[in-house]
C-alpha cells in the first residue's frame, strides 16, 4: 500500500533523498516531464488536453525528525530536533538513525532516583540521549556520526474504526493524495511539486514556486486535529472523520475566498463532506506559493491528523478517500473554466 | 489645503478586512481612474495606478485592507468564537460593536475570567443576538470576517474613526495624485492588500512594478499621551519621515532626499523611529535586487483600536511632502 | 596588506546595519587588485567579481560576507540632553551599561551609558538587569546644544579600539562579520596561485543583523550556481554545552544541516581532506542565522553552503577570534573554488 510505503521511508527535512526516490519511481510513467531542482524539490508536468492556467499542486515530502549532535565518550548520542518537536513526546521511545537505520533507544531515568519534585518539570533536549548500545564513543561511531538524520520508529498500523497510525502523515498524506491525481485521468495540465524542508521554514516551495509561476496553487497538508475530549469544541481545529479540512487562514497566508468557495460549492454539489481548518495557527507552503513573483491564488485542502508531528500521529481512511476525491472533482471544476 | 473630509469617511466606512479588499479597491478606483493612465488588479487583488512618465519608476504604496475577527465556530446557542485577522488585543476587542459584510452587527464580550490580565481571544465571543445555531448561521458563516463599527468624527483639528490605518494613507495618495502638476517621473500607486498580516500585496507588487524607488504611506505611534512610553513622534507636528522599524532602516540617502524636500519646500516634518511593527516599505526595499524606499507616516493615536485619532494638519503635510517627492527629479 | 592590518581598519570603522558607506574605501581598496569588477548595488552591497579562466559555461560562485555590524540609533534626546536610544540588531542590554560610545551625528559626539545610580535602587532591583529604554546617554550637553550637533535616527557605536592578544587570538567589536570579509579578502589572495575555472563574486553584504537583507537582493541580482556564506559561529566557552560550539584555533566551522547542499558539503569536506585543512563540524537542522538563510530560497534555489570562523563572545563589544582559522578558512575556500568546473559541477549538484 503506497501510504504505508511513504510514511515508513524516512526522510526528516534536509534528507528527503528515501522519499524522492520512492515519489519519483511511483509517478515518473505517469508524467511529461520530472527533474529535481537545485535544492531537492521534485517537479513533475503533466499535461493535459486543454488550454489550463498554470496549476501547482504541491505537498511536502520532509517530515519532523532530530539529528546527532554529539557522541559522548559513553557512546551515548546527543540530537538536537529538526522541525517543531514537543520535547515531552521523545522519552521512552525507540528511534532510527542514519542510512543504515541504526535503532537506538531514548529512555529516562528510573521513577525511583528521581528527587521529589523532578517529575513536575519536563525533560529537556539537554537532558535526554539516545542509547544504540554502544560501549563507548569509539564504538559509536563505527555506526553513528555527528550530523545523521534521525527518524522515528513507527510503524503503519491499521486500528479502530477506520483509522490509521503512522509516523509522517504529515505530510506524505499530502504526497500520496497527489500521487492519486497524477496517476488519474486528468484533462488539465498542471505541476505536482513535492517539496522539501517545509518544517524548517518552508525552504522548498519558494524556489520551487519562482520556477512554476503559478496562477493557482493548491496545497495538499496532513493537517493539526485536537477534537479530543480535553479541549472545548470551539478550539477543534478539525475533527477526525468530518471529511477534508479546507483552510481558511493560517499564519503564512489568507486563502483566496474564491477558490475556498469553488472547493466548497465542489464538495457540496458532490455530497463529500468537508470541514474548516478553524484556527490560523501552524503554516505550510502556501505561504511561500502565494506571495513568489507576482503572487499566485491559493487553497490547502487536509487531511486531518491527530498527535502531529509525533511518532503516532492518527488519521481517518474516509477523511483520506474524500481528500482524494475531492482534490479530483476540483481539478475538473477548474478544467471547466473555474476561478479564473 | 482643503480637507476632504467625505472621502476620508468614505474609505474609512467601508468594509474590507485583509483578503477581502473588493470593496475599497472599487471605491478607490472610481476616485482615481480620470487621475491616471493604467489601472490593473493582480493575482492577489493589489490596485495597480500608474501615471506615465519616461524618468524614475517610483512605486507608492498605501494599504487598503484593515484589521478584523473571523468567525471560527458557531455553538448552539448561536455565539460566535473567533480569532484576528492582523495585530489585535483582546482588551480592545472587549465590548466592541463589529460589522459583517452583510451588515449583520454584533458585541464582542468574554467568558468569565479570573485575571482580566490574561485575557485571550478563545476566551471571547461574539453575539449578534441569534437565538440559535440555525438563526445565525442564517446571518454569518464559518471564515466570516467583521470590522469594528464605529462612527467617523472629525472637528477642526482631528479626526477619530477606526482603520486609519491605513485608509488615510490611501487617502494622502488620493488627494496627491489629484493635485500633482507636471512630473517626468514613472509613477506606480499601488493600494495594496494584506499588508497587516504580513506585507504581501506589497511583495507581490513591487516584483510586478519592479521600481527604482519606493515609498510607502502608514500610520506610526506616538509619544505624546500621558506616561506614554517615550517616542519623539507627536500629534501636528508634521508628516513623519521614517527612519527605522521593524520591517526596514531606511536607506540613508532616502531619508535625506526626504528631509531636503521637506525643508526647501517648508513642509512641517518630524522623523520617526518605530520599535514595533512595520510597513509596506519593509517588504518593498528588498524586492528583486533592492529598492531604495522610505516612508511617510501619519502620527496615530491609539492604532488598532476602534478610534484611532490624526491630526489634520499632519495629513496635509504629508499630501505636500509626497506631491513634492513624485514632482521632484530625483537622482540618488 | 597583512589581512590582520585589514580587520583592524575595518573594525575600527563604523558600519552599523543600513548605514555601511563609510566602510566602503577600506573594502573597495582591498578588492581593487585581487579582483576585475567592483560595483556597489541599490541596497549597498559591494560586489567584486574575479574572472575564471576559461569559463566558457559562466559558472559564478558567490561568496558572501556581511559588512553591517549592531550598533544603537538614537531614539529621543530628553529635556536635559540626555539621549534615548534603541538597538539596530540583537543587543543584549546586560553589555552596554558603563560603556564609552560615540554618536554619529553632524560630528562624531563623544559620550558614556549610564542608568539609575545603584544607590537609588533597593536590593531586589539590583539583581535585575537593566533594560534598553533603562539606559541613557551621557554627553554632558543641553538639549538645545545637543540638537545642533545630533538627530532623531543618528547612529551610534561603542568606542573600542582592535586589540590584539596572545596566539594570534585578536579582539574588538564587529569582528562578526568583518573577520568574514578579511578571509574573503585572504581567499582572493589564494585565488591569484590557482587556476579557477568559476567567476567568483567576494560580495561584502549590507543588513544582515536586521535580517539578512542585502543578500536577499544581491543573491537575485548575482543569480549564482553555488553560494557560500561566510559568518562566524559560537567559540567554545566554559558555560556553553560543547555541542552547540566550534573550538578556537581548529578550522572553520562548516555547517551541517537540512539548509546546506549535501553533496556539496561532501565535496567541501574531500578538499579539506585533500589538502590537509582543519575543519570542524557545526550543525544547524533549520535556517541558519546567516546569510545563507536567504541565498537557498533566492529565485529557483541556489546551492548553498555555510562557513562559520569560531568567535568568543558575540554580539559584546569584545569578539574575540583567531587569525589561524581566518587563514586556514581562505584557503579552504580558494581550493574549493579551484576544484569546481563545468565538468563536474552538474554532478556535484546532483541529488
Amino acid at each position: 500500500m503506497l501510504l504505508k510505503r511513504l510514511t515508513e521511508a524516512n526522510g526528516v527535512s534536509g534528507n528527503e533523498k528515501e522519499v524522492r526516490q520512492l515519489i519519483i519511481d511511483e509517478i515518473k510513467d505517469y508524467v511529461d516531464d520530472i527533474k529535481v531542482d537545485k535544492i531537492g524539490n521534485v517537479i513533475a508536468f503533466k499535461k493535459g488536453s486543454i488550454d489550463s492556467p498554470r496549476v501547482m499542486i504541491a505537498a511536502h515530502m520532509d517530515e519532523v525528525g532530530l539529528m546527532v549532535t554529539k557522541i559522548e565518550s559513553s557512546g551515548l548520542i546527543r540530537f538536537t530536533p529538526v522541525g517543531g518537536i514537543d520535547q515531552r513526546i521523545l522519552v521512552s521511545k525507540t528511534v532510527s538513525i542514519g542510512k543504515d537505520n541504526i535503532p537506538g533507544v531514548i529512555g529516562a531515568k528510573p521513577i525511583h532516583l528521581q528527587e521529589p519534585g523532578e517529575r513536575s518539570k519536563a525533560l529537556t533536549y539537554k537532558q535526554l540521549y539516545i542509547d544504540i548500545g554502544a560501549k563507548s564513543k569509539e564504538q559509536a561511531e563505527e555506526f553513528v556520526k555527528i550530523g545523521d538524520y534521525i527518524a522515528f520508529d513507527s510503524k503503519y498500523t491499521e486500528f479502530g474504526h477506520n483509522l490509521v497510525k503512522a509516523k509522517a502523515l504529515d505530510d506524505r498524506v499530502g504526497c500520496s493524495v497527489l500521487i492519486d491525481l497524477i496517476k488519474s485521468d486528468t484533462k488539465l495540465s498542471f505541476y505536482a511539486v513535492f517539496t522539501v524542508m517545509e518544517e524548517v521554514g518552508l525552504v522548498g516551495a519558494g524556489p520551487a514556486a519562482y520556477h512554476v509561476e503559478p496562477e493557482i496553487g493548491i496545497i495538499l497538508e496532513g493537517t493539526t486535529c485536537s477534537d479530543v475530549t480535553d479541549v472545548e469544541p470551539h478550539l477543534h481545529s478539525t475533527k477526525l472523520g468530518n471529511g477534508p479540512a479546507i483552510s481558511l487562514m493560517d499564519r503564512t497566508t489568507y486563502f483566496d475566498k474564491n477558490l475556498r468557495e469553488l472547493i466548497v460549492e465542489t464538495a457540496k454539489e458532490n455530497d463529500i463532506p468537508y470541514q474548516f481548518r478553524k484556527t490560523i495557527f501552524g503554516g505550510n507552503d502556501s505561504g511561500r506559493i502565494h506571495i513568489a513573483k507576482e503572487g499566485a491564488k491559493t487553497a490547502t485542502i487536509s487531511v486531518p491528523c491527530r498527535y502531529i508531528h509525533s511518532p503516532i500521529s492518527v488519521m481517518n481512511k474516509d477523511d483520506y478517500t474524500n481528500t482524494s476525491k475531492l482534490l479530483k472533482l476540483v481539478i475538473e471544476k477548474i478544467e471547466t473554466g473555474g476561478v479564473l | 489645503m482643503d480637507f476632504n473630509g467625505n472621502l476620508l469617511k468614505k474609505l474609512t466606512d467601508t468594509y474590507s478586512p485583509s483578503g477581502n479588499e473588493e470593496r475599497i479597491r472599487n471605491i478607490i478606483k472610481e476616485e482615481i481612474k480620470g487621475y491616471v493612465d493604467e489601472i490593473k488588479i493582480d493575482a492577489l487583488g493589489n490596485l495597480i495606478a500608474r501615471k506615465k512618465g519616461n524618468d524614475k519608476k517610483i512605486m507608492v504604496a498605501g494599504h487598503m485592507d484593515q484589521i478584523g475577527y473571523m468567525i471560527i465556530d458557531i455553538d448552539d446557542k448561536g455565539f460566535l468564537r473567533f480569532t484576528n485577522v492582523g495585530g489585535v488585543s483582546p482588551h480592545i476587542a472587549l465590548n466592541q460593536r463589529v460589522i459583517f459584510e452583510n451588515g449583520t452587527v454584533g458585541i464582542v464580550h468574554c467568558e468569565p475570567v479570573d485575571d482580566m490580565g490574561k485575557l485571550k481571544l478563545d476566551k471571547m465571543f461574539i453575539d449578534i443576538g441569534a437565538t440559535s445555531k440555525e438563526e445565525a448561521n442564517k446571518k454569518v458563516s464559518i471564515g466570516d470576517i467583521c470590522v469594528y463599527h464605529t462612527e467617523y468624527y472629525e472637528d477642526e483639528n482631528r479626526v477619530m474613526s477606526k482603520c486609519l490605518d491605513d485608509r488615510v494613507g490611501c487617502y494622502i495618495m488620493i488627494e496627491a495624485l489629484k493635485q500633482l502638476k507636471e512630473t517626468k517621473n514613472d509613477i506606480y500607486l499601488v493600494f495594496t492588500v494584506q499588508e497587516e498580516i504580513g506585507l504581501r500585496g506589497a511583495r507581490t507588487s513591487a516584483y510586478g512594478v519592479n521600481p527604482d524607488i519606493g515609498f510607502a504611506l502608514d500610520v506610526t505611534g506616538v509619544g505624546d499621551t500621558p506616561k506614554a512610553k517615550r517616542m519623539a513622534v507627536s500629534l501636528d507636528n508634521g508628516a513623519a519621515i521614517k527612519v527605522k522599524d521593524v520591517s526596514m532602516i531606511v536607506h540613508p540617502k532616502i531619508k535625506k532626499l526626504m528631509t531636503e524636500v521637506a525643508k526647501e519646500n517648508n513642509i512641517k516634518y518630524q522623523l520617526e523611529i518605530l520599535e514595533y511593527g512595520g510597513t509596506d516599505a519593509g517588504a518593498i526595499h528588498i524586492n528583486r535586487e533592492g529598492v531604495p524606499s522610505g516612508v511617510i507616516s501619519v502620527p496615530t493615536r491609539y492604532i488598532h483600536t476602534s478610534s484611532e485619532v490624526v491630526s489634520k494638519n499632519d495629513i496635509n503635510d504629508s499630501i505636500k511632502l509626497l506631491m513634492k517627492l513624485l514632482e521632484k527629479e530625483i537622482t540618488l | 596588506m597583512e589581512s590582520k592590518e585589514l580587520l583592524k581598519k575595518l573594525c575600527e570603522g563604523i558600519g552599523v546595519s543600513a548605514y555601511e558607506d563609510s566602510i566602503f574605501n577600506h573594502i573597495t581598496e582591498a578588492f581593487q587588485n585581487l579582483t576585475d569588477e567592483i560595483q556597489i548595488d541599490n541596497l549597498g552591497n559591494i560586489v567584486a567579481k574575479r574572472n575564471g579562466q576559461e569559463n566558457t559555461n559562466k559558472i559564478k560562485i558567490m561568496l558572501a560576507a556581511h559588512m553591517d555590524e549592531i550598533g544603537l540609533m538614537v531614539k529621543d534626546i530628553d529635556e536635559n540632553g540626555f539621549v534615548k536610544v534603541t538597538s539596530i540588531g540583537g543587543i543584549d542590554p546586560r553589555t552596554l551599561l558603563a560603556q564609552e560610545i560615540i554618536i554619529h551625528g553632524k560630528q562624531d559626539v563623544f559620550g558614556v551609558i549610564g542608568a539609575k545610580p545603584p544607590h537609588l535602587s533597593d536590593q531586589s532591583e539590583r539583581s535585575k538587569a537593566f533594560k534598553m529604554e533603562d539606559l541613557t546617554i551621557d554627553i554632558g550637553l543641553t538639549k538645545e546644544d545637543a540638537e545642533k550637533i545630533i538627530e532623531i535616527g543618528d547612529i551610534i557605536t561603542i568606542k573600542r579600539d582592535f586589540i590584539e592578544l596572545k596566539n594570534n587570538v585578536v579582539a574588538g567589536k564587529a569582528l562578526d562579520d568583518r573577520a568574514g570579509i578579511v578571509t574573503m579578502y585572504e581567499c582572493a589572495k589564494e585565488l591569484l596561485k590557482l587556476k579557477h575555472e568559476a567567476d567568483v563574486y567576494f560580495v561584502s553584504t549590507v543588513q544582515e543583523e536586521v535580517g539578512v537583507r542585502g543578500a536577499t537582493t544581491s543573491t537575485f541580482k548575482i543569480d549564482p550556481d553555488i553560494g557560500i556564506a561566510i559568518d562566524v559561529g559560537f567559540g567554545a566557552t566554559p558555560e556553553l554545552p560543547e555541542e552547540d560550539v566550534i573550538s578556537m584555533g581548529k578550522g572553520a566551522g562548516i555547517t551541517l544541516g537540512g539548509n546546506i547542499h549535501p553533496t556539496l558539503r561532501k565535496h567541501l569536506i574531500e578538499i579539506a581532506n585533500e589538502y590537509n585543512i582543519s575543519f570542524q563540524h557545526e550543525i544547524t537542522p533549520g535556517l541558519t542565522g546567516t546569510d545563507g538563510r536567504a541565498m537557498i530560497i533566492t529565485k529557483c534555489g541556489i546551492p548553498t553552503l555555510v562557513i562559520s570562523l569560531p568567535l568568543r563572545y558575540m554580539h559584546t563589544s569584545v569578539e574575540t577570534i583567531d587569525m589561524n582559522d581566518v587563514k586556514t578558512c581562505a584557503q579552504l575556500l580558494a581550493r574549493f573554488i579551484a576544484s569546481i568546473s563545468s565538468d563536474n559541477l552538474e554532478g556535484l549538484l546532483c541529488y
